[in-house]
């Protein structure tokens, strides 16, 4: 068998997301019953490799990729994911795709059951009126449950499942296709409870033995070196390390995770000068119901005049905390800010505050998409602090300062290089990066006390990345203004933040000064808090 | 201790059984007041509502589909009441009379009812997850195409020979259309008198035959796959499922069905209203709809069935009530009017709650969690 050609030989794969390098000559060899653990931090392009592999829509309409896949030998090129299913690839994706009031048995065959051999009806009005074979249909998602090795039970509805039981339904129903040969598992265990998890790691190897080959997506190393013939390493686009997981350990893999060769211009001010600082905002047991980034039971202290970063890993709750303050999802607990307690469900509450808000879903919250800049940026002052206001009647009519807008409007074009036409243009005719701009810009006119921004440099190039963090830095240093920042790129909040806490499991897994090594907080990230 | 937590659990299960059924308890309640009100004899209301339940239960049935399918109630079955008007229309004029009219009637609708369904269910593809006030709009829509072809081609592009059945003028249709010679031809044929109430065997059989056609759907792939469609389009689709191909075909189901019901509907009146029949139908057919206890999500035969027998005992002990009341008969009148669009506004925004509810306890749930990781 090992003189055959490999089940699966990724060769060469480059793709970029409109010249922006995403994946760079990534290799990739995979035996018939071989696990393969692929790990790297959030941006690694862990994902978008697996959604080459699988045939997904998003790389075609972006262009597609450069390289060869060659299966069993053979070049393939998927159009679609099911090509790729065709051709027995299985997918187990982070969400859920499963039918909330159908059984697992009828989410295991979703589209493939099993029906009763045509009648006169479906004779004349095609085979879709053909009934379904119910007694089949729980034969072959039992034997598929059974494959799994992991007992659920088949006539259960999905919505009253536990999330774990639907993440085993979704692995179930890639075993039930006779042609699958290789499984993808995206971050499979995230959602599981420690037996949970350990089941799924027991029944990959039983996959495993059976001759299926299966890629391991996890955040948690530990389960890497349990159950992977072999890791991959990625980060920033590359394949760092392939090696044997039997030859390597945690702290290795995480140093070639995070370790940058750049040290970083860490920019720390020294620690116990902080500790001592004023605490401005106190949030206590707090806790967001934000789908996907839920936040548990968290407690954090942020003192005046510092910049705290916000780390960790997609998904573990670290944007829940700023949306959840603002009051933009339901969140309990207590919050106060300035020794006064805030709200929370009430928006307004906290801009009264004279806190102000960056959001991370720019084009949902953060812009008025088919406004000017000038709106855009004066929107918020005027409608929360009355300002660019000029009253007639004792107040009773108020009008737009066109003027004054105008002028603050073009002081911060100025300030912050928002390259546009003029202060007229639509918000939504700029880039990226300068939509970022324009966002900063708002919470910057409304001259706040304290900032969270929240994810400020997604998806902008390199060059407004930097400039963005001086913008903030410059907005801290000389107003005096606390900023909060997430971000789900350690180096960038070490560039700039004077803390970072890291969030795991919807909880702070630790705070530690910025200056402190990549793999200390890469410890953190991966660290399930318990 | 044992039978106190029974009778405990017993009590919440109870409570649940009233919130998930509130609209045909108030609806048995209100009934309830104004039978005594109304004082008609028991005979008379079992006879009014064995009738009504004969000419609409078919109708309300097309509606059952769409809703399978996520789609909501379907105000577009407003277009398969107008195909099948048309094809009455023609078959009175061609003077085929009775059960062979009813028959070639219902085949002559087919063409009209699924023609308007492919352009109802395309529209309601592009207005995903608005599909309530897009097929009512449409309706309307679609109303003024058909009096453009009532009124003005029909006589003169379309021929119509009887002038009983034309304006004066020399084209458009009268305002009533008589079915005379087809009343009731489906009604009383096998019909059987027990105790004075008249029971129309016949369509009871076919409203039982189409009760069976709609379970034996439910279990084909089809069907399958339309309840995928309808909980969640996205997974449906990537599992493979055609998902307009399937929602088209659902609004195509229902509008061919609702041609046969107002076909039914109308036989048993014995007249059309040429340009005011279909106007309330898909109104009042989606109140009583409600009214039984179905949800813009979830409705079952079960549904259909209650809520035909409730909301008519109170289209027909209302008014009667309201006069005895208020000694004004209109008052009656406007009342059931009022309610037949209350309960609709009602049961949305029930539906609304229950779901912001279901949304709040997540966050609940994530509270206590935490309490509970305190002890």
């Amino acid at each position: 068998m090992t003189e055959n050609a490999p089940l699966l030989e990724m060769k060469g794969i480059r793709k970029d997301f409109f010249g922006n390098q995403v994946l760079t000559d990534i290799h990739l060899s995979l035996k018939e019953g071989e696990v393969l653990g692929l790990v790297g931090e959030n941006g690694a392009g862990k994902s978008t490799l697996m959604k080459i592999l699988f045939g997904m829509n998003v790389i075609a309409e972006t262009g597609g990729y450069d390289g060869d896949i060659l299966l069993n030998g053979e070049k393939v090129r998927f159009g679609s994911p099911f090509d790729a299913l065709a051709a027995g690839i299985g997918m187990v994706h982070q969400e859920f795709s499963l039918i909330p009031g159908f059984t697992a048995t009828e989410n295991i065959l979703l589209n493939r059951e099993p029906r009763h051999k045509a009648g006169v009806v479906s004779q004349i009005f095609g085979e879709r009126l053909e009934t379904l074979d119910r007694k089949k249909m729980q034969d072959q998602a039992a034997s598929a449950i059974q494959r799994m090795g992991i007992r659920i039970d088949p006539d259960m509805v999905i919505s009253d499942m536990p999330i774990g039981h639907k993440q085993f339904t979704e692995i179930a129903r890639e075993l039930s296709k006779d042609q699958l040969r290789l499984l993808i598992l995206d971050e499979p265990t995230a959602v599981l409870t420690e037996k949970e998890a350990e089941a799924l790691l027991a029944s990959i190897r039983g996959m495993a033995a059976s001759g299926i080959a299966v890629i391991f997506i996890t955040h948690r190393l530990q389960e890497i070196l349990d159950v992977c013939d072999r890791v991959l390493v990625m980060r920033d686009g590359y394949a760092v390390q392939d090696v044997p997981a039997a030859r390597t350990s945690i702290p290795e893999i995480t140093k070639w995770m995070v370790g940058r060769s750049v040290d970083t211009s860490a920019s720390a001010r020294a620690d116990e000068q902080l500790e001592t600082g004023r605490v401005i905002m106190s949030i206590s047991r707090l806790w967001v119901d934000m789908a996907g980034e839920t936040v548990r039971d968290v407690s954090l202290d942020v003192y005046e005049g510092e910049i705290l970063g916000i780390g960790g890993l997609a998904g573990q709750g670290k944007l829940g905390i700023p949306n959840g303050v603002m009051g933009l999802y339901e969140a309990g607990g207590s919050v106060t800010f300035d020794e006064k307690p805030i709200p929370l469900n009430q928006p307004r509450s906290c801009l009264d505050a004279s806190i102000a808000f960056v959001s991370e879903d720019r084009r949902g919250v953060g812009l008025l998409l088919d406004e000017s800049l000038e709106w855009n940026i004066a929107f918020p002052p005027m409608q929360i602090q009355n300002k660019f206001l000029k009253s007639y009647l004792g107040g009773l009519i108020k009008w737009r300062d066109e003027a004054a807008i105008r002028e603050v409007t073009s002081r911060y074009v100025d300030s912050l290089q928002i390259r546009c036409t003029g202060t007229r243009q639509k918000a939504k005719e700029l880039s990226g990066g300068n939509q970022q701009k324009v966002c900063l810009a708002k919470a910057f006119a409304l001259e706040p006390r304290f900032l969270f921004v929240s994810e400020p440099t997604r998806g902008i190039d390199v060059g407004a990345k930097e400039l963005v963090l001086n913008a903030l830095k410059r907005f801290n240093r000389e107003h005096g203004v606390t900023v909060v920042m997430i971000s789900s790129e350690l180096e960038e909040l070490r560039q700039i933040c004077d803390r970072i806490a890291i969030v795991s499991g919807g909880r702070i897994a630790g705070i530690l000064p910025a200056t402190r090594s990549s793999e200390e907080f890469g410890m953190l990230m991966v660290s399930q808090v318990k | 201790m044992s039978t106190k937590n029974q009778t405990a659990s017993f009590g919440a299960k109870l409570g649940r059984l009233a919130r998930d059924n509130s609209v045909p308890i108030m609806f048995i309640l209100i009934c309830a007041v104004c039978i005594p009100l109304a004082g008609f004899s028991g005979g008379y209301l079992l006879n009014e509502i064995i009738t009504r339940m004969g000419r609409n239960t078919f109708l309300i049935l097309s509606l059952l589909i769409p809703i399978m399918a996520g789609m909501g109630l379907n105000f577009g079955m407003t277009l398969g009441a107008m195909a099948g008007e048309i094809a009455l229309i023609l078959t009175a004029d061609w003077q085929i009379w009775g059960i062979p009219g009813v028959v070639l009637s219902m085949i002559l609708s087919i063409p009209l009812s699924v023609g308007l369904g492919l352009l109802c269910g395309k529209i309601l593809n592009m207005a995903k997850g608005r599909e309530m006030v897009t097929s009512y709009i449409v309706s309307y829509f679609i109303n003024g195409v058909y009096q453009l072809v009532v009124l003005y081609m029909m006589g003169s592009i379309i021929p119509i020979a009887h002038s009983s059945i034309k304006l004066p003028r020399g084209y458009g249709i009268r305002n009533t259309v008589s079915l005379l010679n087809m009343r009731q031809c489906i009604d009383n044929l096998w019909a059987i008198r027990v105790g004075g109430v008249k029971i129309p065997v016949l369509t009871f059989l076919i409203i039982a035959l189409l009760c069976l056609v709609i379970l034996w759907f439910r279990k084909t792939k089809l069907g399958q796959d339309m309840r995928a469609v309808g909980q969640d389009m996205n997974v449906a689709r990537d599992a493979g499922v055609d998902v307009e191909r399937t929602r088209i075909i659902s609004i195509v189901i229902s509008t061919v069905l609702a041609g046969f019901g107002m076909i039914l509907y109308l036989q048993n009146m014995g007249n059309i209203s040429t340009y005011s029949s279909h106007s309330q139908i898909g109104m009042f057919c989606i109140a009583a709809l409600l009214v039984g206890g179905a949800s813009v999500d979830k409705a079952s035969i079960g549904n259909v069935f209650l809520g035909v027998s409730l909301f008519h005992l109170m289209f027909i002990v209302a008014p009667a009530a309201g006069a005895k009341i208020t000694g004004d008969s209109m008052i009656g009148e406007y009342f059931r009017v009022f309610v037949s669009y209350g309960v609709i506004t009602v049961a949305l925004v029930m539906y609304e709650t229950k779901k912001r509810r279901a949304k709040a306890s997540l966050g609940r749930q994530l509270e206590l969690e935490q309490k509970g990781a305190d002890k």
